[in-house]
């Protein structure tokens, strides 16, 4: 049992280390002194540097070679991100399509579409967004509504609506879940696309949260015109090609960790500097709970990472290590509140932020309780709940529940 | 990166299940309950067998010189079965002793599981407290750990302990004790004179334990650093939430097998939402006992500064675990599983007793926040 890296790991980190130690002045400033404001400018920079970064094999570690990454595996993608982390640098920026998005066209896109889509998106030159849940299908994504409808020609018509989408305010393509057949059971009669988001008839609208920043955006289609060719994975067959992507989604969670920084060293130091809440049991007592779980996940990741070093893919329970962060953090909130007081509150406090952020983070990847049904029957084996919608056309299930298909 | 158990310790565990699945435990621990102790089976027989008493005394000295994360996947597989066997006692003893030039020649003796040792639990000064305390009889003000007065092996050691695990029927007892204010190692024979054991049990049947009192009892002062007296401490919180987290794993296995064969309003009542995700919180906080195992035993060699952090971290965090499979297992099963012929309550009488040993969870979860505050004063 060790954390050390294999002489081979070594090898790769320290390579890592001495590219980001040299280059690490031309990456963008995000945060103190110096730090870029303008938001457009940001998104320049971080793409610029996401460049760089594909060029010296710092992005896309476990893509293929063919396709322009590194053709690695899980854990050089961790030692690299690792040492970003270290350098004090930004990662990629289209995390989403490089971790997510990217490989799932590797694994069902067509040679065309590997060669015009990949190499632009690890480079940065075009951002992808993640266009699958909808105002009414979240835990239930199979119940998605927009709809691509078949022109005589062989291309589609695509009217609906996404919400959720980060970054679909600068993307230049989607990756789209539609309804393609309403005639058949829900699973069956789904497609994926690739959309591009400046097609006439696209409209995106950030969505504003409790913070009052817009993290997400919501975004329209209004008979927006796709050709033939914008079928991933073939008509159909939507669904096989969305699981792919969560699957990748929970292996981004799962090496995620503590990524989002909601760690116990962070908590404690919030306490620390409170000269009577650090000798007072209660607070302490919080904390210690708190933080207890939060090192535990710490101590899953790496055992995350074990796993995948034997060439296991991560389970479902992965999302339990989600429900345990925020959770956490949401107590830790909570506990860092009622020692500061209002202050906690004030509109550029980090605590501030972290309390407005959290109650929708519950929701994103997966509600607590959709996580919670899946472990169970997956990993528990438990029976699943009786379901109303088996085998019953997608278009008889929406007039049941009172609405046009 | 690994933290995967190496074939070694596959073997171990699988070793100790199958060892410890030849008694039946369970019935035993509830026989004793209604007061026949003597349906306890006497497993460390078995225990020497298999090698249990040397796992933490090295092979120059007969013992099988492996870590304190092998001697938790032990515990691991006593929990499961809520076996009582003295390993919480005699394995944090002997660490002491081995780090103790002085008391090599007990070693041997202790390794093959001839002789047993049982550790006297001293809690470290924290942040908050700066004393060496004991567990008191009664009550949450924690005592003055015993002191020593005189040198070598003409040392007298004076004080009280209460509700020690496994002293009863230990030859040796092995602890610390104060001089002007330092600790000390400290091993005393437990004939010796001026050494009095009340032994008890409370509420969980399978846990051997005794109040202690030593009046100027003939003890050897070890030459034992102060740093391992602190680790042993944290090796015991260590062990006990290994324990715990064996216990939970069966509790989590019984329930999920009855939430699927018992069938409420036509379907089986582990498909509802409510059941299943009482089941997988159980599941949750079992998977965070289990990786803080990882934590604690890698740190205990790896990164011996953070071992308290992590023993403690995983002490707390094992024992609400306990506590909430132990109640979901009752719950689960419904009435059934608050009746005396069920095994649930024998799980819940060890959450109850477990959580309030060796200082209790409560002290291991503010421990873990003295420990966080200390680093950030560092940082």
């Amino acid at each position: 049992m060790d954390l050390d890296d294999t002489p081979e790991q070594a090898a790769y980190r320290a390579q890592v280390r001495s590219w980001l130690e040299e280059h690490k002045s031309e990456a963008p400033v995000l945060n103190g002194p110096g730090a870029l404001e303008d938001e457009a400018e940001i998104i320049a920079a971080r793409r610029a540097w996401q460049g760089k970064l594909a060029e010296a094999g710092l992005a896309g570690v476990t893509w293929p070679r063919e396709y322009g990454g590194q053709g690695l595996g899980p854990i050089e993608q961790v030692i690299c991100n690792q040492e970003i982390a270290r350098a004090k640098v930004p990662g990629i920026l289209d995390a989403i399509g490089v971790g997510m998005l990217g490989p799932t066209i590797i694994a069902h896109g067509s040679d065309e579409q590997k060669s015009r889509y990949l190499g632009s998106m690890l480079h940065g030159d075009e951002v992808w967004c993640q266009l699958f849940s909808e105002p009414a299908a979240g835990s239930d994504l199979a119940a998605v509504q927009a709809r691509a409808r078949l022109q005589d020609d062989g291309g589609w018509r695509l009217t609906g609506q996404k919400v959720w989408t980060t970054n679909a305010q600068f993307a230049s393509y989607g990756l789209l879940l539609a309804r393609t057949d309403a005639d058949v059971p829900k699973h069956k009669g789904l497609t994926m696309f690739i959309v591009p988001m400046d097609a006439e008839g696209v409209t995106v609208r950030g969505l504003r949260q409790i913070s009052g920043e817009a993290e997400f955006n919501e975004v329209f289609f209004d008979d927006v015109a796709l050709d033939s060719n914008a079928v991933v994975g073939g008509v159909g067959n939507g669904w096989g090609t969305a699981l792919t992507t969560l699957m990748y989604e929970r292996v981004t969670i799962g090496l995620g960790g503590e990524g989002m920084g909601y760690n116990s060293t962070r908590f404690a130091l919030a306490i620390a500097r409170d000269e009577h809440a650090r000798g007072d049991a209660e607070v302490r007592h919080q904390l210690g709970e708190i933080s207890s779980e939060l090192l535990a996940v710490r101590f899953t990741g790496y055992r995350t990472l074990t796993a995948l070093q034997k060439g296991q893919i991560p389970g479902p329970e992965a999302g339990l290590a989600k429900v345990t962060i925020v959770n956490g953090a949401v107590k830790a909130g909570d506990l860092i509140a009622d020692v500061l007081g209002p202050d906690a509150l004030s509109e550029d406090s980090e605590w501030a932020y972290m309390i407005s952020f959290l109650p929708g983070l519950k929701s994103a990847g997966g509600t607590e309780e959709i996580l919670r049904n899946t472990v169970g029957e997956r990993v528990l084996g438990l029976p699943p709940e009786p379901r109303l919608d088996k085998g019953i056309p997608f278009s008889e299930l929406r007039s049941k529940e009172g609405a046009p298909a | 990166m690994n933290l995967a158990l190496s074939d070694e310790q596959e073997f171990l565990r699988e070793a100790a299940r199958g060892a410890l699945s030849r008694f039946k435990t369970l019935e035993a621990a509830r026989e004793a309950l209604d007061g026949d102790e003597s349906a306890l089976p006497d497993l460390w027989p078995m225990a020497r067998e298999a090698g249990w008493p040397g796992l933490l005394i090295d092979e120059d000295h007969g013992g099988a010189g492996l870590d304190a994360f092998d001697a938790m996947l032990v515990l691991g597989e006593c929990g499961r079965v809520l076996a009582g066997i003295p390993l919480l006692g005699h394995l944090p003893a002997t660490a002491i002793l081995s780090d103790a030039p002085n008391a090599a020649s007990l070693l041997e003796a202790l390794a093959t599981g001839e002789r047993r040792a049982a550790y006297l639990p001293a809690c470290p000064p924290s942040d908050l407290d700066p004393r060496w305390t004991v567990d008191p009889a009664a009550g949450s003000r924690r005592l003055e750990a015993p002191t020593v007065v005189g040198e070598g092996d003409q040392a007298r050691v004076s004080g009280e302990l209460a509700w020690v695990p496994d002293a009863p029927g230990a030859e040796v007892l092995v602890g610390i004790a104060l001089r002007d204010g330092r600790p000390v190692g400290v091993a005393v024979e437990a004939d010796a004179p001026g050494v009095s054991l009340e032994e008890t049990r409370r509420y969980d049947a399978t846990r051997s334990l005794a109040h202690v009192t030593l009046k100027d009892a003939p003890a050897t002062v070890l030459d034992a650093p102060e740093s391992s007296l602190t680790a042993a401490w944290h090796l015991a919180q260590a062990l006990i939430a290994a324990e715990s987290i064996g216990s939970v794993e069966t509790a989590l296995d019984v329930s999920v097998a009855y939430a699927k064969e018992r069938h409420t309003f036509g379907r089986a009542i582990g498909s509802y939402q409510a059941v299943k995700h009482s089941l997988t919180e159980v599941l949750r906080q079992l998977e965070n006992g289990r990786s803080l195992l990882y934590y604690a035993g890698w740190a205990r060699v790896g990164a011996p500064g953070e071992f308290p952090l992590a023993a403690s971290a995983a002490r707390s965090v094992a024992g609400r675990a306990l506590d909430q499979a132990a109640r979901t297992m009752i719950s689960v099963h419904g009435g059934i599983g608050a009746t005396w012929e069920h095994d649930a309550p024998l799980y819940f009488r060890r959450a109850q007793l477990s959580r309030r040993l060796l200082g209790g969870t409560v002290a291991a979860t503010d421990r873990v926040a003295g420990e966080l505050i200390a680093q950030a004063d560092a940082a």
